[in-house]
């Protein structure tokens, strides 16, 4: 109680008074802040990061190696031209995936014909190498196009809302009625079969799920201060969405992408195995293991295997790779970037 | 402000109403309710002055700022510049005067878009109005990293490379390029360290001096507007209820709103044991605010007939700079004085 007398209470402000408003204490200490970093350790951007990442995951890189080779043996396995010109002149392939050689029917694998033969004397490994032509451009192509349409309509429902919104959404509630392979199996039954048919069913069922997925995205990237800054400086509203709205929302729609590539290459197995692919005797995967179905029976199991085998190799190097892409990208990893933060 | 100097900006019964009703169904079955966020803003700011604006979270605040720049459709009221009512114009019209009229935003980590380079972040607006290509707009964004203190050649980094305050700073140059008039401060330093808010805060100050701006400074740190605002408007549930000069509203009389919030203020000295007005229980939700005067339900002055009258009180003249939106606010002294000693050891529970 003795040093009560000094240290007396009060009820007026300001007898501590806090004077922090001189910066010059301050623009001395940022100096030692102002340091450069090395041109070669700036991270460049989020795909280079992503990469990086990418590139750690082992499982992914074995699924990404196992692509790359199918691409290798589908594009060399016969040569390429283009009216006329040979582009590209290799064959891996040691026969030709069309001919028939009726002195070799239903053979089993042997040296002459590693994967065997079929019904019509077709070698099994000539025609499954030849047949990732087909499998792999419907799945890129149909992702493609695809992503084509999906993202600007998905981007548009979300970024505008109201009317907009609603006619979008529910068409896409209408087509996710459909069970898959009833609405294809309706448009090839209309449009007839054929590889670019094939590709019009298989697009019209995948683009609804990136225009969902893209949709939701866009909703909460575009309550982040910098749409509205660039609205404040009076940017387009195109440019707010392929400049700020999309290219932040973009990354899930990347992984189901990359993902959807494998389960078209399924889907167009199904519909090829249905009957409904490619013009009977094509040798894509799905429509070989159809023509196969019969002679299993018989203990032809070659004739299916084969082409199963590379289905389920591609699907499940697909999947790998779209996984790895997703670690890759995912905003949780992402310990610098600070989209979608908001405190 | 002078009486006889025009407004550079007039905001007029401003209102801002938001709709809480989600999709079709909603909007079939009509139980929408109307969030009031801002409810009948009259405002004036001056050339080359700061406006601060204070009140708590949710009371309207922000959307006021961005109502009047045409970022959020205004529900009623106007907003005048340069003769000229910004709430009649169409989007493209709004565009040219995009160019007067800036924002500088609250988080510097939200609102900076992380894909693209601080080069292209600031001279989007130069992009946008087509105020300079190739050279010169490198030449002009170099310039304007360096007016706001960051080095020419950060032009081509990522925003994650950067502080948040170098954030803020980017910010503040983005809202420059297009050499604005008028620039609107959200919060522009609630998301910083304090060391690094009067770094900012005198940026804005010297910038102000340099290009002549007229600030409206939102934020809730009073310490900060009493720093950086020639007048104060105060603010509660969508409505302003005192506006004045900075020492008017930091001295006598005051508004019993006001009174609480500048009681609140943190005092560093231990031994001070200033009364801390505590106001009861919570905001009223502006889906269903009180009638009267919205304040009435918290007010520690509050009499019967604030809640019977049909609107809001219009701000009482005190003098010819200062209104406060309140006829009882002479009590408020009175009851200042008597409660010194009993609400001393509240404040120190709080």
């Amino acid at each position: 109680m003795s040093h009560e007398s000094q240290r007396t209470t009060t009820t007026e402000r300001g007898r501590i008074r806090v004077t922090g408003f001189d910066t010059s204490v301050f623009e001395d200490r940022d100096e030692r802040f102002e340091w450069q970093q090395d041109e070669s350790t700036v991270s460049r951007d989020r795909m280079t990061r992503a990469w990086e990442r990418f590139k750690r995951n082992r499982t992914a890189l074995v699924g990404l190696a196992i692509i790359a080779v199918m691409l290798f043996t589908t594009i060399f396995a016969r040569p390429i031209a283009i009216e006329g010109i040979t582009i590209q002149p290799f064959s891996l392939a040691p026969f030709d995936p069309t001919n028939s050689n009726f002195g070799a029917l239903n053979q089993g694998p042997s040296a002459a014909h590693p994967f065997g033969t079929d019904w019509s004397g077709k070698d099994i490994l000539s025609r499954v190498m030849y047949g990732g032509r087909y499998s792999l451009t419907i799945g890129v192509i149909t992702v493609g196009i695809a992503l084509s349409v999906g993202v600007p309509l998905g981007a548009l429902a979300g970024y505008y809302g109201g009317w907009i919104d609603e006619v979008i959404m529910r068409l896409v509630d209408i087509l996710y009625a459909f069970p898959f392979l009833v609405l294809a199996i309706a448009l090839i039954a209309v449009l007839g079969q054929g590889f670019w048919n094939m590709i019009t069913a298989l697009v019209l069922v995948v683009w609804i799920s990136y225009a969902r997925l893209l949709r939701g995205e866009v909703l909460s990237v575009k309550e982040n201060e910098y749409v509205t800054a660039a609205k404040a400086l009076g940017a387009r509203d195109r440019s707010i969405i392929f400049r700020h709205v999309v290219p932040n929302a973009m990354a899930p729609v990347i992984v189901q992408a990359t993902l959807g590539i494998g389960t078209v290459v399924l889907n167009a197995a199904a519909l090829g195995f249905l009957g409904l692919g490619l013009e009977p005797g094509s040798p894509e995967w799905g429509s070989m293991l159809a023509r196969g179905r019969s002679s299993l029976i018989q203990g032809q199991w070659w004739i299916t295997v084969f082409p199963g085998l590379a289905i389920f190799l591609f699907v499940l190097s697909i999947n790998l790779v779209g996984d790895g892409v997703r670690d890759a990208v995912d905003p949780q990893g992402d310990t610098s970037g600070g989209a979608g933060v908001r405190e | 402000m002078s009486a006889d100097e025009e407004p550079l900006i007039e905001i007029d019964g401003l209102k801002k109403h938001y709709s809480t009703d989600e999709g079709l169904l909603d909007r079939i079955l009509g139980d929408a309710e109307t969030v009031k966020a801002v409810d009948g803003v009259d405002l004036e700011i001056a050339e080359g002055e700061t406006l601060g604006l204070v009140g708590e979270s949710g009371c309207g605040k922000s959307s006021l700022g961005r109502t009047m720049l045409g970022l959020e459709e205004p529900t009623e009221g106007s907003v005048y510049y340069d003769g000229e009512d910004l709430t009649e114009l169409s989007s493209a019209e709004l565009r040219d005067y995009r160019k007067d009229l800036q924002f500088v935003f609250q988080n510097p980590f939200a609102s900076l878009n992380p894909r693209l380079t601080v080069s292209d972040i600031v001279g989007e607006a130069l992009d946008v109005h087509g105020l300079a290509a190739g050279e010169e707009r490198a030449e002009r964004v170099e310039e304007l990293l360096e007016t706001v203190g960051l080095q020419a050649s950060h032009a081509s980094r990522y925003p994650h490379e950067f502080s948040g305050g170098q954030r803020q700073r980017i910010g503040i140059a983005r809202a420059l390029a297009v050499d604005p008039e008028f620039i609107v401060c959200d919060e522009p330093v609630s998301a910083l360290d304090v060391s690094v808010q009067a770094q900012i805060l005198n940026l804005l100050e010297d910038l102000q001096e340099d290009f002549g701006l007229s600030y409206l400074f939102i934020a809730h740190d009073l310490s900060v507007v009493e720093h950086i605002a020639d007048r104060i408007a105060v603010m509660y549930l969508g409505e302003i209820v005192e506006v004045g000069k900075t020492e008017e509203i930091f001295s006598p009389p005051y508004h019993p709103y006001t009174r609480s919030l500048l009681s609140a203020i943190p005092e560093p000295d231990p031994l001070w044991e200033g009364d801390r007005i505590i106001l009861e229980g919570t905001v009223p939700s502006p889906i269903n605010p009180p009638s009267g005067c919205k304040f009435h339900t918290r007010c520690p002055i509050a009499h019967d007939e604030c809640s019977e009258w049909d609107e809001h009180p219009d701000l009482e003249e005190v003098s010819s700079t200062h209104g406060i939106g309140c006829p009882f606010h002479e009590e408020i002294q009175d009851e200042v004085g008597s409660s010194a000693d009993s609400t001393g050891a509240e404040s120190t529970a709080d």
